[in-house]
């Protein structure tokens, strides 16, 4: 079908006749293969379960069932398989075959050269190169999430990994964390997307990415940084004002004291400390230095933690995370991104009864919001912010198709103010409508969907090369007719029907609100 | 008629008429009414090397490298002398120091926030909510969608990408327009009605039409006047192609406007009268004056305040920068400012006056002046102070 449809879209520059032609045998032929559209129930459920569509996740959901689908989805079984030549794109850069210990043992190589330097041109030069690294290095780390985003089989995944990404956010500027965004993504974040919250926040405890972005490497017995306990408590679990004292930070502040990125030589130190060394814990890039630790006893939460080393923080982490207030925040930001900028309190709290009665076990939890009827209830009324709207524009443009340049996606991102590890603050981007509806925002929105529909874009356009023209994207394919068509809003459907050609037509569809809702 | 009723109007006037009219010119503010833009520099400036306290040996053996000369006039590169203790960047010689002979640049130093976190974000955050620091009650609310909403009449504006802080949690619409790129429309008016037509009975209705309108006026309008005052450059290429853009916009159609400027983040090699700071301070001079050259006579009627999340640390660092810092210099503009001079409290400066041995006390918070210089300038009431800035004591440092 997509092949006859593209043949006469080929042949002839659709005008409103050609659009109107396939409009009459567009449902019809599909109807030949397929038993009927998806209903609008099945069709609104599934745009918020991903990134919206593309027809692989619609031919998934159709052979499998809801239930199926959301089985396999939540167990992690689809895998993060990708189109080969996406996957080859990635596996170009730098930043992912180059072990990061290594990314980061040159970095420190490169910044000794550059210190030896004497001052003038040359050390100016040495240092600007050694920028624009590392800020190819972050944009290699941006695109390969948008990468997942778009082509991930398994699209609650993918979500989930951009929710926790925001979540627990990193500012890609700051410090080595252009170094080390990548790994945070792939080895802190994804593997722990769907599994248990406390090892997800473990996870984020321990790697450099968060520990340098919230200063808990420098957080030491005796120069204590609270930074990363507060943040901890107020951003990451607990929620601010959820009970927690001052007092309680200062503790945690005290027990992730030694808690840091690990030195990339070794600590002669320890070995004529051999008590101090049976202490010591290395995973990766993650070291806990009993040295740098405060050993006193604590009292976090109500509950005293003895001075032990790093089971300090493995006790805390398992405090907080169980407490009642955790379950609540967590519920109420995941309702917040999937269901309602003002989520209903009966989800939430139906939510956090499943987060405690699992232990923080985050496919279930999600089980029981898409399971919901409060999100049938809420199908067509969440706003997309701008990495969905991106994401989901490129999945419904090229559908499976691989783009061979992720970085109009980038500047995209950026001219919406959204990229990723771009939050300069810990808080994560907004999650509601009001954070990206300004006036502004949505001229620039319909700008992008332009460019996306119009192909005036480098996304088929190796990098360096001069750009393709006149290489736009087929919208009117049988997934529009299936899925998007039926349930068309009249003002939607009027706008369409007044588009003089195929690249207008696909500007109006990505900039509907039929699309930009969800 | 203001924005919101003006929106209405338009919606109206579109769905009647078949074509939807972009007439941004409606609602153009009467001549003679005050206009104010502020100017927020993100990262925390070094004002110590913007206003050198050239009478302080301290300041010079603070700052082995990074100090500015004292004022000598066989050397180009000393500071120029405002009074007998401070001394302006030579940068500014050609943008800023011609304001300030005029009397049309004050400075107040030891200016900033009671917040002590020396947190970009955190202080950032403080200064766009203009709430009091440490009992912020709502996080999503800014003083300048507060300021507007206490004057209806007034149209304002942001020239960022997304709306700042300082302009959310309004009751208001207001629009947001990034000018430092290409400005160019990428829809005719057509495409531009049946996109606004899409979201008409959407709670989007207005950001969607207006932010459609908003493009079309600059690109008609402010298109064309720039392609003549830049000789066809169509590009903001530098912060002064920028500034006048938002000048035209100023002018013609909005009276409050924000506008926020970055990189001023210096922890390493800083330079003093050559390198990246005195390049940010002559861009940022060169701009400012070319805002007050494109208002033409508005400029009387306009103040421009530049305000920074914090100061940086008084003596250099190791690596020849300085870093986060507490008091700060603000800069005050018009054509009839009351300038030529420092205002506001100050001390001296020596290793006694230092805050925490480190920076700058501040002596005037951002929030008393503000309250008394927006006050001043619009005539509002103590109680329409409150609600801009609750809990301030709006002082009037007689700046315009």
């Amino acid at each position: 079908m997509r092949v006859v449809l593209k043949s006469i879209f080929g042949s002839l520059l659709p005008s409103l006749a050609t659009v109107a032609l396939v409009f009459a045998i567009g449902p019809g032929a599909a109807m030949a293969r397929a038993p009927s559209p998806l209903s609008q129930d099945d069709v609104a459920w599934l745009r918020r379960d991903g990134f919206d569509l593309d027809s692989a996740t619609v031919a998934r959901y159709r052979d499998l069932g809801r239930s199926r689908f959301l089985d396999r989805q939540l167990d992690d079984r689809d895998g993060d398989a990708m189109p080969p030549q996406i996957t080859s794109l990635i596996d170009s850069y730098e930043v992912v075959n180059t072990p990061t210990e290594q990314l980061l043992a040159n970095l420190r190589d490169e910044q000794e050269k550059i210190k030896a330097m004497p001052d003038g041109d040359d050390k100016t030069a040495a240092k600007k190169a050694q920028q624009e690294h590392a800020n190819l290095l972050l944009q290699q780390a941006q695109q390969i999430e948008l990468l997942h985003a778009i082509y991930g089989p398994n699209q609650l995944k993918e979500q989930m990994v951009w929710f926790w990404l925001n979540h627990f956010s990193v500012y890609g500027a700051k410090g080595r964390v252009r170094w080390v965004a990548a790994d945070y993504a792939q080895n802190a974040i994804r593997p722990h997307a769907l599994g248990k919250f406390r090892d997800l926040v473990m996870a984020t405890l321990q790697s450099p990415a968060m520990m340098e972005f919230l200063d808990n490497a420098q957080n030491a017995k005796g120069h204590v940084n609270e930074n990363y306990a507060r943040e901890l408590m107020e951003l990451h679990t607990l929620g601010v004002n959820s009970g927690y004292t001052q007092q309680d930070v200062q503790q945690l502040a005290l027990i992730l004291t030694g808690s840091g990125v690990a030195p990339l030589r070794e600590r002669p130190m320890l070995d004529r400390h051999p008590r101090v060394a049976a202490q010591f814990v290395r995973n990766g890039l993650f070291e806990f230095n009993p040295m740098r630790h405060d050993y006193s006893d604590k009292v976090l939460l109500g509950q005293k933690i003895k001075g032990s080393g790093f089971h300090e923080v493995e006790q805390a982490v398992d405090l907080i995370t169980r407490q009642p207030a955790c379950a609540q925040f967590i519920s109420r930001k995941l309702a917040a991104y999937f269901v309602a900028d003002d989520p209903p309190p009966a989800l939430v709290a139906k939510m956090a009864r499943t987060f405690q009665r699992t232990d923080g076990d985050i496919a279930d939890v999600l089980r029981t919001m898409l399971e919901s009827k409060e999100l049938s209830a809420s199908y067509g009324k969440k706003f997309k912010d701008p990495m969905q709207f991106v994401v989901s524009s490129v999945r419904v443009a090229y559908d499976g198709k691989p783009i061979v340049n992720a970085r109009p996606l980038i500047n995209w991102l950026n001219q919406l103010g959204e990229p990723v590890f771009g939050r300069l603050t810990p808080d994560g981007w907004p999650l509601d409508a009001s954070g990206w509806s300004s006036s502004g925002q949505m001229a620039k929105r319909f700008e992008i969907a332009g460019a996306i529909g119009t192909g005036n874009n480098r996304l088929l356009t190796p990098e360096g090369l001069p750009r393709n023209g006149g290489d736009f994207p087929m919208l009117t394919t049988r997934l529009y007719y299936d899925t998007f068509d039926p349930y068309l809003s009249t003002a939607t459907r009027d706008a369409l029907a007044k588009a003089t050609s195929q690249q207008e037509w696909n500007t109006f569809l990505l900039s509907s609100p039929d699309f930009n809702y969800r | 008629m203001n924005r919101r009723d003006f929106l209405r109007a338009a919606t109206a006037a579109a769905m009647a008429a078949p074509a939807f009219s972009f007439s941004g010119r409606l609602f153009a503010a009467p001549a003679s009414a005050p206009r104010f833009l502020l100017v927020f520099l993100r990262g925390g400036y070094d004002c110590n090397n913007l206003l050198v306290p050239y009478a302080s040996d301290f300041y010079y053996e603070s700052r082995p490298t990074l100090a500015i000369a004292r004022p000598d006039a066989g050397n180009v590169n000393s500071a120029i002398a405002l009074d007998s203790q401070w001394g302006l960047n030579p940068v500014l010689r050609d943008s800023i120091y011609p304001l300030w002979q005029k009397g049309q640049v004050a400075f107040v130093p030891f200016a900033g926030t009671d917040d002590l976190s020396r947190s970009h974000f955190e202080t950032q955050d403080n200064i766009e909510s203009g709430e009091p620091s440490g009992q912020r009650s709502d996080f999503r609310s800014g003083f300048m969608a507060r300021l507007s909403g206490q004057m209806s009449s007034v149209p304002s504006i942001a020239f960022t990408d997304a709306l700042p802080l300082t302009f959310q949690g309004g009751t208001r619409d207001i629009p947001n327009i990034s000018l430092r790129g290409n400005t160019k429309s990428v829809f005719d008016t057509r495409q531009a009605d049946i996109l606004a037509g899409m979201y008409r009975n959407t709670s989007l209705a207005s950001a969607a039409s207006d932010g459609l309108e908003l493009r079309q006026t600059v690109s008609k309008e402010l298109q064309a006047e720039m392609m003549k005052a830049n000789r066809g450059a169509p590009n903001a290429k530098n912060f002064a192609a920028e500034t006048q853009r938002i000048a035209t916009m100023m002018r013609d159609q909005y009276r409050l406007g924000f506008v926020d400027v970055g990189g001023w983040d210096t922890h390493v090699n800083q330079g003093n009268v050559t390198g990246g700071l005195a390049n940010n301070l002559a861009n940022l001079g060169k701009g400012l004056a070319a805002y007050a050259d494109a208002l033409g006579d508005e400029w009387n009627n306009t103040v421009v305040v530049v305000v920074s999340e914090f100061g940086r640390t008084f003596r250099e660092n190791g690596n020849k920068g300085t870093d986060h810092g507490h008091g700060t210099v603000y800069w005050v503009l018009g054509g009839k400012v009351n300038g030529g001079r420092i205002a506001g409290e100050q001390v001296a400066i020596n290793a006694q006056s230092l805050l925490q041995n480190r920076d700058y006390p501040v002596l005037t918070n951002y929030r008393d002046m503000l309250g008394g210089l927006l006050g001043r300038t619009w005539g509002l009431s103590g109680s329409q102070l409150q609600a801009v800035f609750p809990g301030a004591r709006p002082r009037d440092l007689q700046l315009a």
